[in-house]
């Protein structure tokens, strides 16, 4: 079998709902929340890719680039505020974030 | 025939070290799990003849952002018997969210219709040099047409930066640290103190 563009975008749908998934059944462990996102902003990286390699054009892949930088960004703040709540408060339960009232 | 095995082998492995890494009971297999997912995500990648960004996700998220994820995990003194509690009463909500929307993904990227017209359109767009490699192309795009998004990426990692850097820093009491300019101001009138101590007393 001929593996086409809709293979890829099938896998890439795969890791984006095991993503959301994870959010989900993980709800209270931050971290595993922070590496879910990571492996959605994976899945749209697949697409973009395929897409880009499938309609011969490279600005799929410049694009998935900037997605890459945003998403380290992304895991290096949301890091540091993980560490900066967990010296406050001892924990990381996301339940109990709301102590601020906001 | 080896193209297909290979696809078939790398998304596997992706798809299934991604169950085992929101499934996994210590955070640490979760994040050596990440690490897999993404290596063989770099093998599609390959596969489909982006090979710049295939070494660069090995290089960013494998070396880079999976072991800050690791460090992380490791330096925090963190319960995570506890944060597992209630986990089971989210899942039939969650995996029937999940089910939907990946039901919907597939639906939508299978039944898409009309490509072909627009494929060509955007091939002519900006046409794939078949000739140079794909980081030379990449090279001659970045710099050029999208010189001032390039910048921003930059300017982005850079916020990233001194964000993680202002909020993690603290100054504690009690703690001993160098203060170069009072070393390198120092004099020998008063780091050197003469006396004249006489025999068998000492200071």
């Amino acid at each position: 079998m001929e593996i086409g563009l809709s293979q890829y975008l099938i896998v890439a749908a795969i890791l984006f709902t095991i993503g959301i998934f994870g959010i989900f059944l993980n709800r209270k462990n931050i971290i595993v929340i922070l590496m879910s996102v990571e492996l959605m902003l994976l899945a749209v990286n697949i697409n973009l890719v395929a897409f880009s390699s499938f309609l011969g054009n490279l600005i799929g892949q410049v694009f998935a680039m900037f997605v890459l930088t945003v998403a380290a960004a992304e895991a290096a703040i949301g890091l540091a505020i993980l560490v900066v709540y967990f010296r406050n408060r001892g924990n990381i339960d996301v339940e109990d974030v709301n102590l601020m009232k906001g | 025939m080896l193209p297909t095995i290979a696809f078939y082998l790398f998304s596997g492995i992706a798809v299934g070290s991604g169950l085992m890494m929101i499934s996994a009971r210590n955070p640490v297999h979760s994040v050596l799990y990440l690490i897999l997912a993404f290596f063989s995500s770099a093998g599609l990648f390959v596969l489909l003849g982006a090979e710049f960004l295939a070494m660069l996700l090995v290089v960013v998220y494998v070396g880079a952002v999976a072991v800050l994820f690791l460090f992380v995990v490791m330096m925090l003194d963190i319960d995570f018997v506890q944060l597992r509690q209630g986990m089971m009463q989210n899942l039939p909500a969650s995996a029937t969210v999940g089910l939907i929307l990946l039901a919907e993904l597939i639906l939508a990227f299978t039944a898409r219709n009309g490509a072909g017209e627009t494929a060509e359109k955007i091939a002519e767009a900006a046409p794939m040099a078949e000739q140079t490699a794909n980081t030379n192309a990449l090279g001659q795009v970045i710099y050029t047409d999208y010189f001032f998004m390039f910048q921003t990426a930059g300017l982005i990692l850079l916020v990233a930066m001194i964000g993680a850097i202002v909020l993690t820093l603290r100054h504690r009491e009690g703690v001993r640290r160098q203060n170069i300019s009072e070393q390198v101001n120092r004099d020998p009138k008063e780091a050197v103190v003469l006396t004249n101590p006489r025999p068998g007393q000492g200071l």
